[in-house]
């Protein structure tokens, strides 16, 4: 988009609310790029080709949507006088250098992107539960008044489309299956739903964001995620009382903050290690 | 060729053969991603959209138009790239649907097929390429590249990529 024509759209928002902006476009960012990872560690692992092809392809998506994410970050923070959350160690603020130079506190994924792949069920499940949040997320993002996010938003909302219409058919089939599948979709269950409540647990960049019509509400997003949900478990067999309890249940939170599990820092040490070793190298 | 008799038009048949790496039969014309061409006293100016996010042919596709560009009599070639509109198959001419036809993959459906997350859905019936036949079944809903799935013909039994709607 014209660089003069961002200036205008996003004129009635405030330098602190560009900051909050930042914020809140480093949490899908690295959200996107975080999964993205988690998932291109399939890569030549697959169960079988096709599928092994489709959770790239899926990957490939994801690195692709945090790629335009930081790409718009950079531009915010190069050209007008908007800030990161935090002390940056780069003298330029660039899609490879906000992937490869900061440390797990300046990462704002949520927990859920994080965690390990374990077995086939429990990527699944990651995926299913992800991509049920992020498909009504774009689609309400198409709306916000921040034109660029919007841009992003229409692009990644079909794509996330083909991820949770995968993700939910595999839920279905592995908790409807053998009595194997089933149990491993039940562990993954239990290793994975602590970690949806954060997500809509609305940081304060998010709610800052909402009320200046660039975000999404959380709460009609989280009615939507339920629904999808509920449904698939159902068609899966899977025991609905165990989503339900969530009064008992004590969710995890802290990654949309910068406070991750431990399995970040491994993520990154991979992630960023060729970039640390020969920093600007390329291939 | 001195700049200043250069117009649109010539821009356009210079860019027509430009090819998708990926799918060398379609030219960036044909794929609908350019979507200005400024000529300015004797600079040239791209507008080109990406298709999907994560499409690592977009970076070639620039670099090949740059080339395409180059030598031309333009002082400077601007390329830059726009997110919106967002890019859909519906873009793409109606040439370029048939040459993909003719290359052994099937084309974009129309728009109301885009995909929806409803599960299970009804399969879309897609033509195969060789031998016209609609007979056909979807091995993988994800292909060889990010715009494609993955099909195979029920008669002829030749598996085929199809190009999908986006």
């Amino acid at each position: 988009m014209d660089y003069q024509k961002e200036i205008e759209t996003r004129g009635h928002l405030s330098n602190r609310s560009t900051d909050q902006l930042i914020n809140f476009l480093l949490q899908l960012a690295d959200n996107s790029l975080i999964i993205g990872h988690r998932n291109s560690e399939w890569c030549g692992h697959g169960p079988v080709l096709e599928q092994d092809i489709a959770l790239t392809n899926i990957a490939l998506d994801q690195i692709g949507q945090a790629r335009y994410l930081y790409q718009y970050i950079s531009r915010l923070v190069n050209d007008q006088p908007a800030r990161l959350p935090f002390a940056f160690s780069q003298e330029t603020v660039t899609e490879d250098t906000l992937a490869y130079f900061r440390d797990t506190r300046q990462f704002y994924n949520c927990l859920l992107a994080e965690q390990p792949n374990g077995d086939w069920a429990q990527t699944i499940l990651r995926q299913f539960l992800f991509s049920a949040f992020q498909y009504p997320l774009y689609v309400a993002l198409q709306k916000s008044n921040d034109r660029e996010l919007a841009a992003i938003a229409e692009k990644a909302a079909k794509e996330v489309a083909y991820h949770l219409r995968w993700s939910g058919e595999w839920v279905i089939r592995l908790g409807d299956g053998t009595e194997e599948s089933h149990q491993r979709l039940m562990h993954a269950f239990d290793e994975l739903w602590m970690y949806t409540g954060e997500l809509f647990q609305p940081t304060v960049s998010e709610t800052e964001m909402t009320k200046e019509g660039v975000a999404a509400d959380l709460e009609a997003i989280k009615r939507q995620w339920s629904e999808k949900v509920e449904s698939v478990f159902a068609e899966a067999n899977l025991p609905l009382s165990h989503a339900r309890n969530d009064a008992d249940m004590v969710f995890q939170k802290g990654g949309k903050v910068g406070k991750h599990s431990e399995h970040l820092g491994f993520i990154l040490a991979e992630m960023q290690f060729v970039q640390r070793a020969y920093p600007g190298c390329e291939w | 060729m001195i700049a200043q008799n250069i117009d649109k038009k010539t821009v356009l048949t210079w860019l027509e053969e430009v090819m998708d790496p990926e799918v060398p039969v379609l030219s960036v014309v044909d794929l609908g991603i350019v979507r200005d061409i400024k000529i300015i006293n004797e600079d040239l100016e791209l507008v080109i959209t990406p298709t999907y996010s994560g499409c690592p042919a977009m970076d070639m596709i620039t670099a090949q138009i740059r080339m395409a560009m180059a030598g031309r009599g333009f002082k400077s070639v601007k390329i830059t790239q726009t997110l919106q509109p967002a890019w859909t198959t519906d873009w793409m001419s109606e040439a370029g649907r048939n040459k993909l036809k003719a290359y052994g993959i099937a084309p974009p459906q129309p728009k109301q097929t885009v995909c929806e997350p409803d599960l299970f859905q009804k399969e879309e019936a897609i033509q195969c390429p060789h031998c016209g036949s609609w007979h056909t079944r979807r091995l993988s809903e994800f292909g060889s590249t990010a715009c494609k799935a993955l099909y195979q013909c029920q008669d002829c039994q030749e598996p085929f990529d199809y190009f999908k709607c986006h």
